[in-house]
């Protein structure tokens, strides 16, 4: 409990770390928020004192103070008003900027290795949610609980003008629903909350997995049970819902009570004041209305102890993503890269297991050789290894044991920057950019002229296509624009691929998904692509086989048979049955 | 919309007709307690009482706030009831409707779309009608009352009130007409502002493999700026209407100040009433600005409002009949297909086409055609997702349309490529074919798919957790899986989808062995993608864009030149070159 407590201040800390820039302008929108609040208390009381001030004088003249101010706060709490909105908006913003470049820079080292393990279960879409979150910490957290204690002190001082008992009062009442009503309010709901997120959850689940696996449930004839799961758990929620009504219909009423209850102890207090002409009777409306106008500042103190909550949860999530170590760095001295065109790569007695699987190895005793400019393909059953050993090449993670060598220099020994350099990639699922072709493209080589551009797009096979575009290279891909197909997609990576021109090459089951016409085409355009490059090819279709100078086929994280296509054939084994399946395959699809 | 959702909701009505009777309730209270104040000031004031002459007073004000507080407690509750009620209500409505809708409305409207409609557009509404809608009547009704109450009280400010009150609707109406369209706009930029920044971090392994992840983080800190610069152009001009509104409220408590002081001082109007009038006023304006904090959360509600009696009043794709037809048909089924044709909504080309065959009672038969063909569709059709434009599908001789579609398809076991997988033990997920059936009758129907080895490896066997959060299984065992729900099931029809791609080896022959037990004594229709599963049917369809291009034994077509099937098969024996003599012996 306390170590939680101590996790939830030390958040909050670092939470408000981010606004450390802006303490400037946070003080100047405070302030404009206070003097809203008190332009209010001032216009109500004074309102209130010119009136009793008018039923004991005979002349206007003499109130010419009062309705002077009457008038002006109106003007003043109109532009506090515009100032502070216009102000907390432009700091909410520049924070929001702020934020995302400061998590910017603390995720880009994490990635790959890290972030791979993230972009399942949607982590990464809600640490972006989480940033939008942190904005409402500053606009709904921070300056409304400033405000309110400046308020506070300023209320505690008008009252002490007249008497410091009733300032005694009066600030007692603002900080018990300021503070131990939203507490008590907390405390009330925290489980009960808790306990509905959770459900909530549970309800969002079923739901997802209803729609998704629709065609399932109903072949099987199962709407009728889902329906009734779906009414079992509303009505669990439903009840929880009641009692939360309960105690948030109680916080409210609570918070009127106390207003109440404030305006009518100051009343009773004051009466004997005034009876004693140790204040002036006519005061009395002015002292009640001041009071009333100060509880402004404290209504939005309970929103802001909910928000308090997200903010704090939202930061403990992102802190918690941003505090990972990188799994990979560079070494202190980096070697320079080699610098003749066409590399060897080597595997000596590598090694792996990834982090979470404990003792259970993704690859054992992996040892070969791609002789540069030669081309290696790896093969096997799904779950092999496959794709974790083109992983190892590209430094996403270091074996455990055994070496990765280029050019005879381990890996390790040069910048991350540097190595990824070298290598073009490849993979079944390539990440394109909400962004234009041209703008995906000029990502490998942001110099590339327009006909570089065409070219690349010509040996990629999808020139015809871009140019029959009715924005040619500015179409947008994604969202908001053209929808590419998986092959449209390939080539696209594969231009790419070919404008980066490096001179290792790793591809990555790149025409998975793809139906068979495709894929025949795309094979074509990678054939380029391989031409002269050092390439190690992950597959697990076994297409163009004899154009390979080895063939490792991997198992269970091991090679269990490495040769030419028809050696391999020829051996009867683990090649030859994947061989036999895939050829038992119809030519359509 | 209001009285849609009224009328949508029953539930709704009594816990929301209680929340505004007791916030005007709460007013009444107000009014009391702000009588009781100006009364108990104006005689401590001008009539030199002490707190023994007002002490029946001031303990009657102390009652009247805590009723006011009773009350606003009593406000809370029942909106916040009826919020969660319309919520709970519609989420279930929306969700059988959908279940009703099938699986190709789901999938044509994108299931991401649907969902954050049953989430949080069942939330919008709940803010909705929790809030927004009380406040509307609060806001029509509470101004009026003060002015009633107001009026014999003192009539000038009344009419003052009567001239400055519509200001605010008006301002706010064009308020919302200008620079809600822009606040709108603006919150869409923020959305794909933070849109971008997901896809920036998403793509920051390609961002890295090419050497781009600096450049990105100035780019983050320009669009950002940017983003900021244009938003507060806009704000501005909300941010001054909202000031011009506060000053004109400001305004005219000072103006009716004022000329209550000045008739005051003629003594033209006592002292306790002009105290009240000025208590009461901040009071008459309050329910407006109020609606003018919820009026976004209105606007939402409205959409999100929109949206959901929008997919409510979509029709399902299959007409149900009014009643059961009997006798019901008895196993074995023979499927005949009569001249049908049918059509996706909107498409203008028929998926299916003018097709007739048929699938008798206990046979095997293989459906061929590249993607695209209308496999998928015919599947659909079979299992009542979709509905047959022209033509009929007969089983045992009775219109496929005449039986309720949950009552058919009782009588069909679908083995998917991927079957789907709720989050739960590989247990529940088997048991979803039959709710009854007992561990043994799953462990057994997991063993005859061949199934069982593997389950028995995982590392709580049986009670396993699947799903998005459990354990990933390979295709081969996920279709493994589907054959045992089939097992489970015990159905006449048995539609099957083989996998496209080839699998490990392992699971290739296990599939195959349950394959052969799941089909006897069944009549089965099977998408096929491997050469011994059509080799071992009793009958090929052969379907090309929509239409049936042949139909027959597959060995006798193997022997016509002409045959499309014929043809597919050679062009395999090519293609597949290596080894031509082990190909043959399996055809």
């Amino acid at each position: 409990m306390t170590r939680k407590r101590s996790v939830a201040l030390r958040t909050a800390w670092r939470l408000l770390a981010f606004l450390r820039p802006f303490i400037p302008q946070i003080v100047v929108t405070v302030l404009l928020g206070g003097i809203m609040i008190v332009a209010n208390m001032l216009l109500l009381s004074m309102a209130s004192y010119l009136i009793a001030g008018a039923a004991i004088v005979t002349m206007i003249v003499l109130l010419s103070i009062p309705i002077t101010i009457v008038r002006l706060m109106g003007l003043v709490r109109a532009s506090a008003r515009y100032g502070e909105r216009l102000l907390s908006h432009n700091v909410t913003f520049r924070l929001l900027a702020h934020i995302r470049v400061a998590v910017y820079r603390r995720l880009a080292p994490l990635a790959p290795a890290r972030l791979l393990q993230l972009r399942s279960g949607d982590l990464l879409a809600r640490l972006v949610s989480d940033v939008d979150e942190l904005q409402n910490l500053y606009l709904r957290v921070v300056a409304p609980v400033l405000v309110a204690v400046l308020v506070t002190i300023v209320t505690y001082w008008l009252f002490a003008v007249f008497d410091p008992a009733l300032a005694l009062i009066a600030v007692a009442f603002l900080v018990i629903s300021g503070l131990a009503l939203p507490l008590l309010a907390l405390r009330l709901t925290r489980g009960l909350g808790r306990e509905q997120l959770a459900l909530r959850g549970r309800v969002n689940v079923h739901i997802v997995e209803s729609l998704q696996g629709m065609s399932d449930l109903l072949a099987y004839g199962q709407a009728t049970r889902r329906r009734e799961e779906l009414a079992a758990w509303e009505k669990r929620l439903d009840r929880l819902q009641r009692r939360l009504a309960v105690a948030g219909g109680l916080q409210e009423g609570l918070q009127e009570l106390l207003t109440g209850l404030a305006v009518w102890s100051i009343l009773v207090l004051a009466i004997p004041l005034a009876v004693s002409a140790q204040i002036n009777r006519v005061y009395l409306g002015f002292l009640a209305m001041l009071m009333l106008a100060a509880f402004e500042a404290i209504t939005p103190l309970a929103q802001a102890f909910g928000q308090l909550g997200h903010s704090l949860a939202a930061g403990e999530r992102l802190f918690r993503i941003i505090d990972m170590p990188p799994t990979v760095s560079d070494p202190p001295q980096p070697r320079a890269l080699p610098a003749s065109s066409s590399l060897e790569l080597a595997f000596e007695g590598v090694q792996f297991r990834y982090e979470e699987q404990g003792q259970q190895r993704t690859l054992t005793d992996i040892s070969f050789r791609v002789p540069a400019g030669a081309r290696v393909a790896i093969v096997g059953p799904s779950g092999a290894g496959k794709s974790t050993l083109l992983r190892l090449v590209l430094r996403f993670w270091d074996p455990q044991a055994g070496r990765i060598l280029l050019d005879g220099q381990d890996l390790r020994s040069f910048a991350l920057a540097d190595l990824r350099r070298l290598m073009g990639v490849v993979t079944q699922d390539t990440y394109l950019f909400n962004d234009t072709i041209r703008g995906n493209l000029l990502l490998a080589a942001p110099s590339a002229t327009e006909e570089q551009l065409w070219r690349a797009l010509a040996l990629a096979q999808l020139d015809d296509f871009v140019r029959q575009l009715p924005a040619g290279l500015d179409t947008w891909v994604g969202e908001q624009g053209l929808k590419l197909s998986g092959g449209e997609r390939q080539r696209l990576a594969i231009a790419r691929a070919l404008l980066k021109d490096a001179p290792i090459l790793l591809l990555d089951e790149v025409t998975a998904h793809l139906d068979r016409l495709t894929e025949q085409a795309l094979l074509e355009a990678l054939n380029t692509l391989m031409e002269g490059r050092t390439t190690l090819l992950v597959t697990h279709r076994l297409l163009n086989m004899e154009r390979m100078d080895e063939i490792l086929v991997l198992d269970e994280g091991r090679i269990v048979e490495r040769g030419r296509h028809e050696q391999l054939l020829a051996r009867d084994g683990l090649y030859r049955r994947l061989w036999e399946v895939q050829n038992a395959l119809l030519p359509l699809a | 919309m209001e009285k849609q959702i009224l009328r949508e909701c029953r539930a709704v009505r009594w816990p929301l007709a209680l929340s505004v009777l007791a916030g005007l309730l709460a007013l009444l209270a107000t009014v009391g307690q702000m009588a009781l104040l100006s009364w108990i000031v104006a005689q401590v004031f001008l009539g030199r009482a002490g707190l023994r002459q007002v002490a029946a007073a001031l303990v009657a004000l102390l009652v009247t706030i805590c009723l006011r507080a009773g009350l606003v407690w009593l406000r809370e509750f029942w909106a916040r009831r009826a919020g969660s009620r319309v919520k709970s209500e519609m989420r279930q409505r929306l969700f059988a409707h959908l279940l009703r809708l099938g699986p190709l409305f789901v999938r044509d409207e994108r299931s991401g779309e649907l969902v954050a409609t049953l989430n949080e557009g069942c939330e919008r509404l709940e803010t909705y009608v929790a809030r927004y809608l009380p406040q509307t009547v609060w806001s029509l009704v509470i101004p009026l009352l003060l002015l009633a109450i107001m009026w014999p009280l003192d009539h000038l400010s009344v009419l003052l009130l009567l001239i400055t009150g519509p200001v605010i609707p008006i301002l706010m109406i064009a308020v919302g007409s200008y620079s809600q369209k822009h606040i709108q706009r603006q919150w869409t930029t923020l959305a794909r502002l933070s849109a971008h920044f997901l896809d920036t971090i998403q793509g920051l392994v390609t961002l890295h493999l090419f050497g781009r992840s600096g450049a990105q983080e100035a780019r983050v800190a320009r669009l950002s700026e940017e983003y900021r610069r244009r938003t507060l152009k806009v704000l501005r001009y909300a941010f001054l209407s909202g000031a011009v509104l506060e000053f004109m409220t400001m305004l005219a408590i000072g103006l009716i100040a004022v000329f209550l002081g000045v008739r005051l001082i003629n003594r033209e109007i006592p002292f306790v009433q002009a105290f009240l009038v000025l208590l009461l006023v901040p009071e008459f304006y309050r329910p407006l600005r109020e609606l003018g904090t919820h009026y976004h959360a209105g606007m939402e509600g409205r959409v999100a409002a929109k949206r959901i009696f929008e997919i409510l009043a979509t029709e399902p794709a299959v007409n149900e009949p009014a009643t059961t037809p009997s006798p019901l048909p008895v196993a074995p089924l023979t499927i005949t297909c009569e001249h049908v044709t049918c059509r996706y909504a909107g498409s203008e080309r028929p998926a299916l086409q003018n097709l007739t065959f048929t699938l008798p009672a206990g046979s095997c038969t293989a459906l061929v055609g590249r993607s695209g063909a209308g496999k998928s569709t015919l599947v659909n059709l079979l299992l009542r997702f979709i509905e047959i434009e022209s033509g009929a599908i007969l089983v045992n001789g009775l219109p496929l349309d005449r039986l309720p579609a949950d009552l058919w398809r009782e009588y069909v076991a679908l083995v998917p490529q991927r079957p789907y997988l709720f989050s739960g033990s590989i247990r529940d997920n088997l048991r979803l074919a039959r709710p009854e059936a007992s561990d043994d009758e799953i462990e057994s129907a997991a063993e005859l798919a061949g199934a069982a080895s593997f389950i028995r490896e995982l590392p709580r066997g049986y009670d396993t957790e699947v799903g998005e959060q459990g354990l990933r299984l390979s295709a081969g065992q996920l279709q493994r899986l589907a054959v045992a729900r089939a097992f489970l099931k015990q159905a006449p029809l048995l539609i099957l989808d083989e996998p496209t791609s080839s699998l490990d080896p392992e699971s290739e022959t296990l599939l195959r062995e349950a394959l052969t037990r799941l089909r006897r004594e069944r009549t089965v229709l099977v998408i096929a993608h491997r050469i011994n599963t059509v080799a071992a049917a009793d009958q090929v369809l052969v379907l090309d864009g929509g239409r049936l291009v042949e139909v027959g034994e597959p060995a006798a077509l193997l022997e016509q030149p002409t045959s499309a099937y014929a043809q597919l098969m050679t062009a395999r024996m090519r293609g597949a070159g290596a080894l031509p003599g082990k190909e043959a012996e399996a055809l």
